[in-house]
């Protein structure tokens, strides 16, 4: 497996995707979606931006589709599902432990949120 | 929604093919979550602006993903790569070069402002066959004061003169404008001012705006060079102003600048043609209206002043067309063999990506089978070859670069333009398109191709054994061509090789070898009295003639070939009036006596001049045969009369005719004429001032006494234009030489370009049919059959592309029979060669192949299977 570290940084639409599919599969609606929620509509991803993300993070190997349907009720046979690989999982926590050691920094310098 | 799907349109298919339907339901389930026509609205514009950055993009990360495929495909096969590139680069290069000269001369606007609208106006004596005849000073006054079609007209001459008052004396070629010229072709100064209509009145103070390349050169880009004061011709002159590198009127040649100054009494002789002149039309106003209108103003000044305008009608011609038809063809010849080598190299291409394609045939099926789309192929195939175009573009700019200045020998001098063309942007533009073109032909065919053979059998094949019969067709069609083209380029070349040899054995009337010449303009007035005059000659001539090793040595009015032109008409009574003396014209020239042994021109019958035949002596003449032809056929010439050059001459000699107009031309009859025999002040520019010397000496040794002697005799005398005779004659074909040059370089490519693609095409035809003829040579086939069925193929395709290659060639050669000196476009033995060598360059081609063909060993190619 390759380091997940040549990965980094990532740019923030990945690591957004990431985010949103480290609890469920989902298709591409719902992650624009949940990104949106999680962000309380601050980031809405285009659709382009979106599929153009997906297909490089699939030639990554950070997400695969899925033959799954965890979603039985608003199922749609032609719709893809993604779903997190390990390497995908690997890399978030590698780009999360990078914003962590980043704020830690800020901390030291005195950035940090609520102190002066 | 159908918007929507035209819109993803835009993105690659590859993309597509994976995405569309997910791209579409997303598209759909937000329009159904918008359903005021304002948020529909928005929803568009978003849906536009997200697609455009985000498919090109998508199409951005194949591109890069190609390249990175055809780096390392290069790197695997550098052989195939080079090649490649090289193939193109020739294309490209030989037609950006051919296409850059033709441009620069016969196609770019000229560098002046609305250089459409600039015309030059002559006088048009069609009755004596002239219709460019300089105007003379009273008629261009009076065509630019009754004329309303230009909104400007002016006028110009040669001025030829001895500059001194910086350094030694020197000769400068200049040119005399009036005040009006500059503006209307728009030109300004580099430094200073231009000519004000103060400086160009009678008896004005001389001033003189010096060119660029003047001012760098022999005033060392002196800053203070305005007001600095200079004589020509012994005048005092201020400098006014210096012109910027690009101003080239009417030549390149010209260095310095003076105002005309015209006098009252120069419009006084309506026969005193020596002005050119140049007129801008109105907006709006077409040359044809200007030549109506101009011919209306000739025949008011016909009925005016019928004796001297009875013939002289108006020549409205574009400033740019003035050029001889010959450098005409000769432009477009070399153009047509560049786009000839072009094609031949574009052919090439697409039969070496053609034969790559196939031998690729396993790795694109594997591709295909892992789910490479078929678009997706051709779309990887595509970048391929336009990378090798693109690259092998930017190689043949390079090479065209260094060609251009070899052919600046096709530029004529005449022109306001610089000599050595320049590959600017449109030019560039051009090569691009050919570049992208090329790309593209010779990138889809083998693309198309090569995916629609995509069968998932490929997969099972042995490598190279599936030639299907459709694609050896096209590549032997592309052959046949390959092979017809370069014919018809050997071909041309042939003819003109054999043009070029024919004029180089044409006699110029006088032997060239071992005669060293030079101009010693004589300044005027200095030089205006006979007497004066003669004692210059006297004094030099006597000097040099004792220098060891000197044969001979005489002074002319001007060598042959080096002007063309001094044609003064001939009347002799009973035959001819005065008033068509344009159909009786012979050229002028005065000479010291011992020219015609200086340039070794026989006689044939009679005496040549002598110092006795002076001012007070019977006035003389030596004519050629061709005069004592067309006046006295079939009669003894010696001793006739004939009215020339202001007065009664008498026949005293016969020489032979010299090609006074160039090897290439007919020449008027020629008269010589002692150079004592005229009246002072008269015909001052008929004057002797060109100096040949024959010698056995080399140029180095001559020279210096030469300079030494001339300026004894006259410390203020320039000496300019010292070339050898040889180098005159040399010159009068250079163009014709460096069109065949680089012809030649043109076929030459053509022909290597077309073995090379008979090579290839063979050399895969025997890989493939490795087993048949493995067991063809194990059933006992003989070696000459073996041969015959490898050399069968190449020698048909070769006979049928002779064939088609003749048949064009007729037409080509047809197309430049103006350059062919009176060989014939059909010369048979020029042919006969041609298809000879075209059938040996095929022959040549499969010669390796062949070989390789015998060598097979029948028992390792059968085993093999």
């Amino acid at each position: 497996m390759p380091d997940p570290h040549e990965l980094l940084p990532l740019p923030s639409a990945t690591f957004h995707i990431l985010l949103s599919l480290a609890d469920q599969d989902r298709h591409g609606y719902a992650i624009i979606q949940d990104v949106a929620a999680r962000t309380a509509g601050k980031l809405r991803l285009s659709a382009g931006t979106l599929y153009r993300s997906i297909q490089r993070m699939l030639e990554q190997g950070l997400i695969e589709e899925t033959e799954e349907r965890p979603d039985p009720e608003l199922d749609d046979e032609r719709r893809r599902y993604y779903r997190l690989t390990r390497f995908g999982e690997r890399v978030a926590r590698a780009e999360t432990a990078r914003f962590a050691e980043l704020v830690k920094m800020a901390r030291a310098s005195g950035f940090a949120p609520g102190k002066a | 929604m159908r918007f929507y799907r035209l819109l993803l349109r835009l993105y690659p298919a590859a993309f597509r093919v994976q995405y569309e339907e997910e791209l579409a339901k997303v598209f759909a389930l937000r329009s159904r979550n918008a359903s005021p026509p304002f948020a529909r609205l928005l929803l568009w514009l978003e849906s536009i602006a997200d697609t455009l950055p985000s498919a090109l993009a998508a199409h951005w990360d194949l591109l890069r993903q190609d390249l990175r495929y055809c780096a390392r495909l290069f790197a695997r096969s550098p052989g195939f790569a080079i090649t490649a590139i090289l193939v193109a680069a020739l294309g490209v290069g030989a037609t950006t070069a051919a296409y850059s000269v033709t441009d620069h001369v016969l196609l770019r606007p000229l560098p002046f402002p609305e250089a459409n609208r600039l015309v030059k106006l002559w006088e048009d004596m069609s009755p004596g066959n002239y219709t460019t005849m300089e105007p003379s000073p009273a008629n261009y006054s009076d065509w630019k004061r009754l004329s309303h079609s230009f909104s400007g007209m002016a006028a110009f001459r040669g001025l030829s003169v001895s500059m001194t008052g910086v350094g030694d004396p020197e000769q400068v070629e200049g040119n005399a404008f009036t005040s009006d010229l500059l503006p209307m072709l728009g030109a300004r100064p580099l430094l200073g001012r231009i000519f004000s209509q103060a400086d160009d009145q009678p008896g004005a103070p001389g001033t003189v705006i010096l060119s660029y390349a003047m001012w760098q050169g022999r005033f060392g880009a002196d800053p203070n060079i305005l007001t600095r004061k200079i004589e020509l011709d012994g005048e005092p002159y201020t400098v006014i102003g210096v012109m910027p590198g690009e101003f080239q009127f009417p030549r390149p040649a010209v260095q310095i600048w003076t105002a005309m100054r015209f006098k009252p009494e120069d419009f006084e002789d309506r026969n005193n043609n020596y002005l050119r002149v140049i007129a801008k039309l109105r907006p709006g106003v077409s040359r044809e209206q200007a030549r109506a209108e101009m011919g209306i103003v000739s025949e008011e000044l016909r009925r005016e002043y019928p004796k001297d305008n009875e013939h002289v009608g108006v020549t409205v011609n574009p400033l740019r067309d003035e050029l001889s038809g010959r450098s005409r063809i000769m432009l477009f010849a070399l153009l047509g063999a560049s786009f000839c080598v072009l094609i031949i190299s574009c052919t090439n291409l697409a039969n070496l990506l053609l034969s790559r394609a196939l031998l690729r045939q396993r790795e694109l099926a594997l591709r295909a089978a892992l789910g490479a789309g078929r678009e997706r192929l051709v779309r990887q195939m595509l970048t391929e070859s336009l990378a090798i175009a693109l690259l092998g573009g930017v190689v043949g700019i390079g090479l065209a670069e260094a060609a251009v200045p070899l052919l600046k020998k096709l530029v004529p001098s005449s022109l306001p333009i610089a000599s050595v063309a320049s590959i600017d942007g449109r030019v560039l533009l051009v090569s691009f398109a050919l570049v992208v073109l090329t790309g593209l032909c010779f990138g889809l065919i083998p693309a198309l191709r090569a995916s629609g053979e995509l069968a998932p059998a490929g997969l099972g094949e042995r490598s190279g054994v599936s030639l299907s019969s459709s694609g050896e067709r096209l590549r032997s069609g592309l052959i046949v061509g390959e092979i017809a083209l370069s014919l018809v380029l050997v071909l041309s070349c042939g003819l003109l090789l054999r043009a070029l040899w024919k004029l180089e054995q044409v006699d110029p009337g006088f032997r060239s070898e071992h005669v060293l010449t030079m101009r010693t303009a004589l300044t005027q007035p200095r030089y205006e009295k006979v007497a004066v005059r003669t004692a210059f000659y006297d004094s030099v001539l006597a000097r040099i003639r004792q220098t060891p090793g000197v044969d001979s040595a005489a002074f002319t009015s001007f060598l042959p070939i080096v002007m063309q032109g001094g044609i003064w008409p001939v009347a002799i009574a009973g035959q001819n009036s005065e008033l068509d003396r344009a159909f009786h014209e012979a050229s002028l020239r005065f000479v010291t006596p011992d020219f015609f042994r200086t340039l070794n021109i026989p006689l044939r019958s009679g005496r040549t001049l002598r110092e006795s035949d002076g001012p007070k002596s019977q006035y003389v003449a030596v004519v050629s045969e061709s005069f004592a032809r067309q006046y006295w056929p079939k009669q003894d010439p010696l001793g006739r009369h004939f009215a020339f050059a202001f007065a009664d001459r008498t026949v005293v000699g016969i020489v032979g005719n010299v090609r006074v107009r160039g090897l290439e031309r007919e020449s008027e009859p020629q008269v010589y004429l002692p150079y004592r025999q005229v009246g002072d002040g008269d015909l001052i520019w008929y004057a002797p001032k060109d100096l040949a010397i024959r010698s056995s000496l080399k140029i180095e040794q001559l020279l210096p006494r030469v300079r030494h002697i001339i300026a004894e005799a006259d410390p203020q005398q320039p000496i300019s234009d010292i070339q050898t005779l040889d180098e005159i004659v040399a010159e009068d074909w250079a163009p014709r030489r460096t069109q065949l040059i680089a012809l030649g370089t043109f076929a030459l490519i053509a022909i290597l370009l077309t073995a090379i693609g008979i090579h290839g095409l063979l050399a895969f035809a025997v890989g493939s049919r490795t087993r048949e003829i493995g067991v063809r040579m194990a059933v006992g086939a003989q070696p000459g059959q073996i041969l015959g069925l490898v050399m069968g193929q190449s020698l048909l395709l070769a006979l049928i592309g002779i064939a088609l290659g003749l048949a064009l060639s007729v037409a080509a050669a047809r197309s430049v029979a103006g350059l062919l000196a009176g060989i014939s476009p059909t010369d048979p033995a020029t042919y006969t060669i041609a298809a000879f060598t075209a059938f040996a360059m095929a022959c040549a081609g499969s010669f390796l192949p062949a070989i390789r063909a015998l060598r097979v060993d029948p028992i390792r190619a059968i085993r093999a299977e």
